[in-house]
């Protein structure tokens, strides 16, 4: 079968089109008509936009319905992750259920791709993502992670609403949420991100 | 001659204010209003509703480092904003606000027009410094040794001068139905003719010469805007092809000499038009009303209705910069050459026929 082919034909303007004039008018009514509309602009401090399910934000660390680490400190996570930047160091589990717990979880959050690989490669769904967008800290340190402000970020985050609760995500996510006085910068870590 | 001299700085501070406080303003209307126009926010953070932002503006320009790029013709360079900005502020100084009245101050009667200088060539002596402009805007691209800048001002230039014929020709009508060159007169006749219904004895509607002289009215207003500088003309500063035009290299206070004169034309422009077509302080309809009242109420209103007019004017631009895309640089070209000055020409001689027509019958 042989494909049709519509011409088109280019519409022939009238004398008053020609002027452009009407056009002209038609584009300003439109400029117009977009003046009392609903704006778009978020005012951040004040509004904050919610993410979508599933946005790939700060990690947290899960825990279980009695309030235990989920993390069994297999180092799937570290494995998987392609921007090597979790550190696990794991410890013998008090509990009878499983044989290890992390004695110590580090994500540094400045190498952190945000790729989620993580998350999948998890088997416990210990750790995930989490909503939040906008933290912040003065030092570099400040972006390490450790395993208590994970659990921290699980209680902010657990019923989903960080977002949504206004006055929760007023105050600035700090990952340095020990404050800025009692902070130790070790310099291990500083030899550390120089050798990387 | 003392109070004479007062009443003159008297004049030129409130003409002076006038400006000062019409152009942050429309600083601030065009950038929250285009905001607005693409469904955002603009700035609304400094003061309430973010009214502060112009002055905000300002001292930024005041406090920032003066910068004369090393590879400038000095001399110029430093010319060129004021020969910019000055020609747009003269222009304003022959424009009537309200009718001449009289009072009396210090035992001395006053005969006061609303008006700086009241040149007998008005309109001729507009078009006159207002070609100037161009000057200020060449000399920035020429001083500044920037092939873009140079593009800038050789584009200004030839845009300006095309379209300056085709403004003084929609003008020539005007003046030829008016019969002076003084402004002052031109409105005077537009609110005349609005009480008598006599013009052309066709059509029994408002003096205004926007309803008499579409085709005129139509022509200037297109020309102030090539001649302004704003989009769809804005040619000169074609960001996209020439970075910023003229005042590529210009920074701190003399790039905001450049912006507000550009700013300055505006108002300037959009006081000619009303003057010259929407019958200055004019109301429709209300004139002879307006004309009886006490003598300074009926200035305040006549002030207040020009004011009103010319910022509906401002608001147009803002608008019409904020919907039409700028024009290729041969079709602005073909526009002035081949369409408005044929235009203008063919409407200097229908006029000129009918008022013929008109005074022999």
């Amino acid at each position: 079968m042989a494909t049709s082919v519509k011409v088109l034909k280019r519409p022939k303007l009238n004398l008053l089109e020609q002027t452009y004039l009407p056009q002209v008018m038609a584009g300003l009514v439109t400029t117009f008509k977009h003046v009392p509309q609903v704006k778009d602009t978020v005012s951040y401090p004040e509004e904050k936009w919610i993410p979508r399910d599933g946005y790939r934000g700060l990690h947290r660390l899960n825990k279980d319905e009695d309030g235990r680490i989920k993390c069994v400190a297999c180092e799937m996570c570290s494995s998987a992750c392609p921007a090597h930047c979790i550190t696990i160091e794991a410890e013998v589990s008090p509990w009878e259920d499983r044989e290890k717990i992390p004695k110590r979880y580090d994500i540094d959050l400045l190498r952190c791709i945000f790729c989620g690989m993580c998350e999948e490669a998890c088997p416990e769904d210990a750790i995930e993502l989490t909503e939040i967008y906008d933290f912040c800290g003065y030092i570099r340190e400040d972006f390490i992670a450790d395993k208590d402000t994970l659990l921290h970020i699980y209680d902010l985050t657990a019923d989903g609403n960080y977002y949504r609760d206004l006055e929760r995500s007023q105050k600035l996510f700090f990952t340095g949420h020990k404050g800025a006085e009692d902070r130790e910068v070790s310099p291990e870590y500083t030899r550390n991100l120089l050798k990387w | 001659m003392p109070v004479d001299l007062l009443l003159i700085g008297v004049k030129a501070a409130i003409f002076l204010g006038i400006w000062l406080t019409l152009v942050p303003a429309m600083v601030l209307v065009e950038r929250r209003l285009s905001a607005f126009m693409q469904d955002r926010l603009g700035p609304n953070r400094v003061g309430p509703f973010g009214i502060v932002q112009p002055i905000a503006d300002a001292l930024k320009f005041f406090f920032k480092e003066d910068v004369i790029p090393h590879h400038v013709d000095k001399a110029l360079y430093l010319l060129a904003p004021a020969a910019i900005l000055i020609p747009s502020l003269v222009t304003f100084s022959v424009i009537p606000l309200t009718e001449p009245f009289g009072f009396s101050l210090f035992g001395q009667d006053i005969h006061f027009k609303f008006q700086i200088a009241d040149v007998s060539i008005g309109i001729l002596f507009v078009f006159a410094v207002a070609s100037l402009g161009v000057y200020g805007i060449v000399l920035g691209g020429w001083a500044s040794n920037n092939k873009y800048s140079l593009l800038g001002g050789l584009r200004s230039s030839a845009q300006m001068i095309s379209y300056e014929i085709a403004m003084g020709l929609a003008a020539l009508s005007v003046l030829m139905m008016a019969g002076s060159l003084s402004i002052f007169d031109i409105i005077q006749m537009q609110i005349f003719n609005g009480e008598t219904g006599k013009l052309f004895g066709v059509l029994p509607v408002s003096g205004w010469l926007i309803f008499h002289q579409p085709l005129a009215a139509l022509i200037f207003i297109i020309a102030v805007f090539a001649e302004t500088n704003r989009l769809p003309f804005d040619l000169p500063e074609a960001e996209q092809e020439l970075v910023g035009g003229y005042h590529t290299e210009y920074g701190s206070m003399k790039f905001a000499a450049f912006f507000m004169a550009e700013y300055c034309n505006m108002v300037t422009g959009s006081a000619l038009i009303i003057a010259l077509f929407l019958g200055g302080w004019s109301t429709l309809f209300f004139d002879p009303w307006v004309a009886g009242l006490p003598v300074f109420f009926k200035i305040f209103v006549q002030f207040s209705v020009f004011m009103t007019k010319l910022i509906v004017v401002l608001f147009f631009f803002v608008v019409v910069r904020w919907t039409l895309p700028r024009f290729r640089y041969d079709q602005l070209m073909n526009l002035g050459w081949k369409v408005f000055f044929e235009l203008a020409l063919l409407n200097v001689v229908i006029t000129a026929v009918v008022i013929g027509f008109m005074s022999v019958s």
